[in-house]
């Protein structure tokens, strides 16, 4: 399992449209991505559950990623949350 | 045949199959079924259409709106292949073994739910998301026509019309407008002049009407469902008759506007959005004298950005080229209301908290419109107005945030014009009043009709019981009128009239007896009403 912290700089958190991105990045991973954040835990596939997560402006949130390929989708994880959130 | 009669709005004929749009709320039961192997399917299938429906919706609104205000219908179908949400409804399904349409319902309600109970303001709002992709899926369920599919153009009859309703309407797709409620100056009202489309109101509708023929006589006021040969050639001829005069209307494009004892006024549109700017050179408008700004608070889902609007206020400024573009400032509040404003009910909204009041109070709002109006000003000829205005000391507070954004702008090195036109709205009889005072503070008046004839006469302009002593040729609002452009003038302001009454031919010559110097209508009534200045003395 990988995994890495990153604090939300975007101004409405993680908002509708760039989850739904997340989540079709994620699908087309082999990875099983959570996300944790505010004390709950988020299946990255799950749109209504990353939205549910309710993180904002300098939330901080840790991603799991966790499968064969890991150590190439953390990287692809990551920078996706750099570009977006 | 049927005939019943209402109040015609909209002037002409239309004849076309009737859509009854009918939004009413959803009643869904809750069914016990044995098939689920079939209830799937169904499910699967109105999913399918939920679909595609939403990604029609969304290259529309690309088209239309822009991609930042059509992004809502990408969200709405990535909302719609969440899987915990899908799960819950074939769970349903499967396990209870519930109808379709009661587990779409009521796996909605459970996700607006959770939603609904987060903090954050943006989060709650997705609430409203989850119920209208889920009732999209039960309306299609449930075997309900939606606008979206239609084909062919449309009589539209409905019980009402909400401005945010009007605003997805495929306008190519509607030939006329028949409600129930609303009246002379309702929303519906206005939408149809702005669109040429003839419109009756007061009409006892019937969802029983729903694809049978029928001609709308926006003349008298009446609809006719099944008419007769008789009826039809006769209205044919009706139609004709209006195609020819439309014809010889159009002679009169790039003709200038100017009476016969050569009194030359400016002859401007009224538009409600970018895409309104090709109706109003089409009609040869002289430049725009009321640009509605409240389209993009209307058909957004949060406050839309500075950028959004400088995009919009630019593109209409270099589509209208040299020609003046009066933008008004947010006109929200009354009539016109927005969920994410949060400006909660009053009990009498058009003396309540709207427009100006609320920009002067929620200034970071009136902020971001400014700065979006000055970037915009560098691109064209824009001017400047602001609604609802009762004081010298709002007119004052105004000129005050607009001294504040140009500084702003200078110091950030993004070019404006220093010249922009500013003005007011006159539509409140305090402003009329005490015109003297406030045209030495403004470049111009420009004088609402609809709003100054409710306030004159204390007639609610939405109440349909008070159309009969609502009456705009009073002769205090005529006055009023008249007081106003005389007063601008002694303070060196010119003045316009950009209300409904601006289009009412019957008075053009009484305006150019009191000088106005500007009429702002409609374009579809630009020709019309330059036809009625060249014809008076």
């Amino acid at each position: 399992m990988k995994s890495f912290n990153y604090v939300i700089t975007d101004e409405v958190g993680i908002h509708a449209r760039p989850a739904g991105q997340l989540v079709q990045a994620v699908k087309a991973l082999t990875s099983k991505v959570t996300i944790e954040a505010n004390g709950k835990s988020a299946e990255a596939t799950k749109l209504m559950m990353v939205m549910a997560l309710g993180a904002k402006k300098g939330t901080e949130v840790t991603v799991k990623v966790e499968g064969a390929d890991e150590d190439a989708d953390v990287v692809k994880v990551e920078e996706f949350f750099k570009a977006n959130f | 045949m049927l005939q019943v009669k209402g109040k015609g709005i909209g002037k002409g004929v239309a004849i076309g199959r009737i859509f009854f749009y009918d939004k009413g709320d959803q009643q869904v039961n809750r069914t016990s079924i044995s098939d689920t192997a079939a209830e799937l399917a169904r499910f699967e299938e109105a999913k399918a259409k939920a679909q595609e429906q939403l990604g029609r919706l969304y290259e529309k609104a690309l088209e239309d709106v822009g991609e930042e205000n059509a992004a809502i219908f990408e969200v709405h179908q990535m909302m719609l292949d969440d899987d915990d949400y899908l799960d819950s409804i074939k769970d349903i399904i499967n396990n209870e073994k519930l109808c379709a349409e009661y587990a779409v319902a009521t796996t909605g309600e459970n996700f607006a739910e959770m939603f609904a109970n987060m903090e954050d303001d943006y989060f709650k709002a997705r609430s409203a998301d989850v119920k209208d992709i889920s009732e999209r899926v039960v309306r299609i369920l449930s075997g309900a026509s939606e606008i979206s599919d239609l084909t062919e153009p449309v009589i539209l009859v409905a019980e009402d019309l909400a401005p945010s309703e009007t605003v997805q309407f495929d306008k190519s797709k509607l030939l006329a407008f028949v409600t129930h409620l609303g009246s002379a100056n309702s929303h519906t009202a206005i939408l149809a002049r702005m669109m040429n489309l003839p419109a009756v109101i007061g009409i006892d509708i019937d969802p029983a009407w729903n694809g049978k023929q029928a001609i709308v006589d926006g003349y008298t006021g009446t609809v006719t469902i099944e008419p007769d040969d008789e009826l039809m050639k006769e209205m044919l001829a009706v139609k004709q008759k209006d195609e020819e005069r439309r014809n010889l209307l159009q002679q009169l494009k790039g003709k200038p506007t100017i009476s016969k004892s050569g009194k030359k006024i400016r002859l401007y549109a009224n538009i409600g959005g970018v895409k309104d700017t090709g109706a109003a050179l089409d009609n040869d408008a002289e430049g725009v004298g009321l640009f509605r700004s409240e389209f993009l608070y209307l058909e957004s889902e949060d406050f839309p950005s500075e950028d959004t609007q400088f995009e919009a206020y630019k593109t209409v400024a270099q589509n209208m080229g040299d020609k003046q573009v009066v933008i008004r400032t947010l006109d929200l509040g009354a009539d016109k209301q927005v969920d994410y404003f949060d400006l909660g009910h009053e009990d009498n909204p058009a003396m309540g908290y709207r427009a100006i009041r609320i920009c002067l109070d929620r200034p970071e709002i009136f902020r971001t419109q400014l700065r979006a109006i000055f970037r915009a000003s560098a691109y064209g000829n824009l001017a400047i107005m602001f609604p609802m205005i009762i004081s010298l000391d709002e007119v004052l507070q105004c000129k005050k945030y607009i001294e504040e954004v140009k500084e702003e702008l200078k110091a950030e090195g993004i070019p404006y014009k220093d010249d922009v036109e500013i003005g007011i709205m006159i539509e409140t009889p305090a402003a009329a009043v005490i015109s003297e005072t406030l045209a030495k503070e403004v470049d111009f008046f420009s004088i609402g009709t609809n709003d100054l004839t409710q306030y004159t006469l204390a007639i609610d302009r939405q109440n349909a019981k008070l159309e009969n002593i609502n009456d705009s040729h009073h002769p205090a609002v005529l006055e009023l009128i008249r007081m106003t452009i005389e007063n601008g003038h002694k303070g060196g302001a010119w003045v316009g009239i950009c209300g409904e009454l601006a289009a009412d031919t019957s008075l053009t010559k009484t305006f150019l007896d009191f000088g106005v110097d500007e009429l702002s209508v409609s374009p579809s009534f630009i020709l019309p009403v330059r036809d009625a200045v060249i014809n008076a003395e």
